[in-house]
């Protein structure tokens, strides 16, 4: 059923969307982002500046963002769908030729003050496009070489441009929403398959290659594949940061510090602790206790938007959810793995807790979407 | 378009069924992390939290202070003073060049010391702060502090620095302190850490390095949280070190004084004992030099005119210095025969002059020969020909093992530097040093303290005190430790007949007051501080026959370097001893016109509580001898040297 057959009349109008909004995702959101203040101020030495208080207004920017995202009836955010896709891919163009260095890769552009990070932004569009591609698309063609390529294409397109910025952290969350979406759609199971089989041939016959005769890599391409897969090997270099990451976390122990007693994050051992990073300065000042609750809010936040998927009828938006849902479990699983020294380190912020005004910004966007499938499904 | 409700059914609860099966991933995720995180912050936490730790926690050493060394009335001879500095710290300074620049002006700064802080500032990190100027006055570091608002980064500081208030009346017994060296390290098995601080001084020579480890103390330690980049944030704990123990020496400060005033230009040593106990009065070597000098860091003019004094200033003469002792060893020589019983005290010698023997002639110093001597002339007159003669009959075995007994040739254990064994030579001493046999000329050159045999004013003095006492006294320097005694032990008994005894000693005691004494010119006339004692003159050059024949040249006419050593050693009071003196005075000339005067004006200032009292002096001498004493460039009660430009 598409949302040309929704009976309208159904629908809140005006201001008592206000009402069915889902308010338990909106709390959960801003709790965890709340976590993300304390972090951030205690970081800064129990000052809002120079992150805190800054942060906060774009939460505050972003609910407004939100709000006005969720109060747009769902059926106009599809029909942007491509427009929105195609405008995030030339920002990636636009950053490409125009961007400014961050980081040693080309990641943002400034309009007026702000930085924009188009690839944040093609996270969301992504998953617009693809679930309004398979809203569009007769379901009995879904596993059709010829439709499956399309989405395939769709998603190469942006990951491949994110990936010459370099950004490789973020190419392989396009790729992994991609695949995502295309899964939930219906995707035959064969597809994946070969994908994976040959993924992991190819990386099966690099690594075979070394030291042998028909070596696919030069030595010290192999060298800097073995220090992001075992950074300890470096422990002054590559090594340093996930190695003081999880001494700040293992020394917190159960309770933790307390609140702004961290020593790894406040004497600086701790790298990129207000970004990146910043899931080790709650370990170091709460604790395992402390770590848990938040690794529960973030749970809830995905049963929340796993419950309103479920009810939804509309394809568009159930596509729509579970992508967000899972590109927000792509970040937080990725950042929480890297932290922990359980995945090598690649440049992944933690939802709604590092710093960043893009991240956040687009974030609240998506949630707003979701919102505005929520309030706007039919019934 | 249009779809079959049915067709939407189907495509909803295949996405239900895939969107649960992600949902199981992810649930597993979770698990995954929830586990790790329990892995790093519950299984591992001491480990993590032990790294966290040493992560900001360093440890900083706070030197302790060191400890005083006193004089035995608890005068400090070694003191720390106060020393001021100015310190730079580079990430406060800003424009380091320009700060410099301005400091340059309020303080006298060399280009040396702007050199070597623009050195050091390049080497170490931006907030370790950097000792611009060292040992500033009380003026300068006020103007620093005044000006501080016009010098960022710059700060004024105190620390302690070592100090010797009597500076060259202690060099050669204190040494001196310096900053730890490489070598200094490598000759330690486990250095305290102590050593490795910058800066940090240790004793070099002297009572400085052989009491070190009383000395120094213990550190303190300051545990102190840094950042990543090593900078420091805080004080967590502090603990004190100890400071290091007061030594107090058994040395009197006045009296060390008097003596290295009264020694004046000479080259020269000096020591005063207490006979009861191994006291150390005095050790006095001549010239000396500031010690004050080393600490700071001496400058390479001074250290070459130290170098190439012919007088050697450098050099602690007392120990490190040893001298054929001439005929104060002809007591020695006397026991030995005595004791062996090959003459009595009243066996007697005809002197014509010189002894013949083997072809060769050995010659008493006085030309027309004693007569007949007995075994107190002999001391009294110093004849020569006595001593050849019953030499022979003893043998050298049994000289050498009086001389030993009586602390020649022996290594006297002080916390001094370069102690000398000196020399007693016996046969194998000579077969082993020269692969050579002994003859019997060695030993009549040995029996009046020539040829092979070598003795330090130490060594002297001891000997002069264990024939005063009949006892084997032991020197000893150090007389209590933070306040504790340390015990000294009854000399032992000689175990030589007091009749021996008594007859060596009226024979000294001829020497003074006898009619022909060789000193009567130094005897005291004070009844209750009477004294004996015994002239040595030592050649430092063979005389040859040729040059004998021509009739020997007088000391005054010989270069510095070649006139003869004059020597003296002596007690007093004679009938209750309390004090052994000894004096050397190198190429001095005659022992009794050139030591005997000196060791007499020490031991009277050992024996009385302010200058000698000129009634101890024959009165024909006092009127010289006062104007002597009031010239004498003394110290004040405060230990101030005197004002040289008055004098």
């Amino acid at each position: 059923m598409s949302f040309l057959e929704y009976r309208v009349k159904f629908v809140p109008t005006g201001l008592r969307k206000v009402l069915h909004l889902n308010w338990p995702l909106i709390v959960l959101v801003t709790a965890v982002s709340a976590v993300g203040w304390l972090a951030l101020y205690s970081i800064a030495g129990g000052r809002f500046e120079p992150w805190a208080g800054r942060q906060m207004q774009v939460f505050a920017l972003g609910m407004v963002v939100m709000m006005f995202i969720a109060f747009v009836p769902i059926w106009f955010w599809r029909n942007m769908s491509l427009l929105a896709y195609g405008v995030s891919v030339l920002l990636l163009l636009v950053v490409e030729f125009f961007g400014t260095m961050g980081m040693g890769a080309q990641r943002w552009i400034e309009v007026g003050g702000m930085r924009l990070q188009p690839s944040e932004l093609m996270k969301v569009t992504l998953v617009m496009m693809l679930a309004a591609y398979y809203d569009w698309l007769d379901v009995k063609k879904t596993s059709r070489l010829f439709w499956v390529l399309i989405p395939v294409v769709l998603t190469a397109i942006p990951t491949v441009l994110v990936l010459m910025q370099p950004n490789l952290g973020t190419a392989l969350i396009l790729l992994m929403i991609g695949g995502t979406v295309m899964l939930l759609a219906g995707v035959s199971w064969w597809y994946f398959a070969v994908v994976i089989s040959a993924v992991v041939s190819v990386i099966w016959a690099v690594m075979a290659s070394r030291g042998t005769d028909w070596q696919l890599l030069h030595d010290y391409q192999f060298r800097r594949i073995d220090t992001f897969l075992d950074p300890t090997s470096d422990p002054l270099g590559a090594g340093y940061n996930i190695i003081q990451a999880q001494i700040a976390l293992g020394s917190g122990g159960w309770n933790g510090k307390g609140f702004m007693q961290g020593t790894q994050s406040r004497l600086n051992f701790l790298p990129e602790k207000h970004t990146d990073f910043i899931f080790t300065t709650l370990g170091e000042e709460f604790g395992f206790v402390g770590v848990l609750s938040l690794l529960v809010l973030y749970a809830l936040i995905l049963v929340f938007c796993y419950v309103s998927a479920m009810q939804n009828k509309d394809r568009f938006s159930l596509l729509l959810i579970l992508g967000i849902a899972a590109n927000f479990f792509f970040y937080l699983a990725i950042n929480l793995a890297m932290v922990m020294g359980l995945a090598p380190v690649v440049g992944i912020p933690l939802p709604f807790l590092s710093y960043g005004g893009s991240a956040m910004l687009v974030l609240l966007l998506a949630f707003g979407l979701i919102q505005s499938a929520h309030v706007h499904r039919p019934r | 378009m249009r779809r079959s409700p049915k067709e939407t059914e189907e495509s909803a609860s295949v996405t239900h069924r895939r969107a649960l099966l992600m949902g199981g991933a992810m649930t597993a995720m979770f698990a995954v992390l929830g586990a790790r995180m329990r892995y790093l912050s519950v299984d591992q936490a001491d480990q993590f939290k032990l790294l966290a730790e040493e992560n900001r926690i360093s440890i900083r050493l706070i030197p302790p202070a060191r400890g005083l060394i006193q004089d035995r009335n608890g005068k400090v001879l070694a003191g720390n003073e106060q020393n001021y500095r100015v310190v730079i710290t580079r990430e406060d300074a800003g424009d380091v060049d320009a700060v410099l620049a301005k400091l340059a002006h309020i303080i006298p700064l060399s280009a040396e010391d702007l050199d070597r802080t623009t050195k050091e500032m390049r080497r170490t990190s931006p907030f370790a702060p950097i000792t611009v100027a060292d040992r500033l006055s009380w003026d300068d570091m006020s103007k620093v502090a005044l000006n501080a608002p016009a010098l960022p980064g710059v700060s004024p500081e105190v620390g302690l620095s070592r100090q010797y208030p009597r500076d060259t009346d202690f060099a050669h017994v204190l040494g001196y302190v310096g900053p730890v060296s490489d070598r200094d390290l490598a000759e330690l098995e486990s250095p305290d850490p102590l050593l490795r601080i910058p800066k940090f001084q240790i004793g070099k020579i002297g009572v400085e390095r052989w009491m070190e480890a009383e000395l120094r103390g213990r550190a303190g330690t300051r545990r102190i949280e840094v950042n990543a980049v090593g900078r420091v944030m805080r004080e967590l704990e502090r603990e004190e070190g100890d400071p290091g123990s007061d030594v107090r020496l058994t040395i009197d400060a006045d009296v060390q004084n008097f003596i290295q005033a009264r020694l004046g230009d000479e080259s020269a040593a000096a020591v005063v004992m207490d006979v009861t106990n191994g006291d150390l009065i005095a050790i006095v070597s001549s010239p000396s030099f500031d010690p004050n000098l080393f600490v700071r860091g001496i400058s390479h003019t001074d250290y070459n005119s130290l170098m190439e004094n012919d007088h050697r200033p450098l050099a602690n003469k007392t120990v490190q210095g040893v001298y054929p002792p001439g005929s104060t060893f002809k007591m020695i020589t006397a026991l030995a025969a005595l004791e062996a019983g090959l003459i009595t005290v009243n066996t007697s010698v005809r002197c014509p002059g010189h002894l013949e023997f083997g072809g060769r002639r050995f010659h008493c110093w006085k030309r027309a020969g004693h007569g007949s001597v007995n075994l107190e002339k002999s001391l009294a007159e110093s004849c020569d020909v006595y001593y050849y003669d019953i030499a022979q009959r003893v043998g050298i075995e049994k000289i050498a093992e009086m001389g030993k007994r009586f602390g020649l040739g022996i290594r006297h254990d002080l916390p001094m530097s370069a102690i000398a064994d000196g020399i007693m030579p016996n046969r194998a001493w000579k077969q082993e040093r020269h692969k050579q046999d002994w003859r019997i000329g060695d030993t009549i050159n040995a029996s009046i303290g020539q040829g092979y045999v070598l003795a330090s004013p130490l060594q002297l003095a001891v000997m002069t005190a264990r024939i005063a006492t009949g006892r084997a006294v032991v020197p000893r320097l150090v007389r209590s430790i933070d306040g504790k005694e340390v015990p000294v032990a009854e000399a032992p008994d000689m175990g030589i007949s007091e009749e021996i005894m008594r007859k060596i000693r009226s024979g000294m005691y001829a020497v003074m007051n006898g009619e022909r004494g060789t000193a009567t010119s130094s005897r005291i006339v004070d009844d209750a501080l009477v004294w004996a004692g015994k002239t040595g003159t030592s050649q430092v050059r063979n005389i040859t026959a040729a040059e004998r024949a021509r009739g020997v040249i007088s000391n005054d006419q010989l270069p510095w370097n070649r006139r003869d050593h004059a020597l003296f050693v002596g007690y007093a009071p004679y009938t209750n001893p309390r004090y052994a003196v000894s004096v050397v005075v190198e190429h001095g000339g005659g022992g009794s016109t050139a030591a005997a005067p000196i060791a007499r004006d020490a031991i009277l200032r050992a024996l009385s509580d302010g200058l000698p009292p000129l009634s101890a002096y024959p009165s024909s001498q006092r009127n010289r001898i006062a104007s002597m004493l009031e010239k004498l460039p003394l110290r004040d009660a405060e230990g101030r040297a005197p004002d040289t430009s008055r004098a």
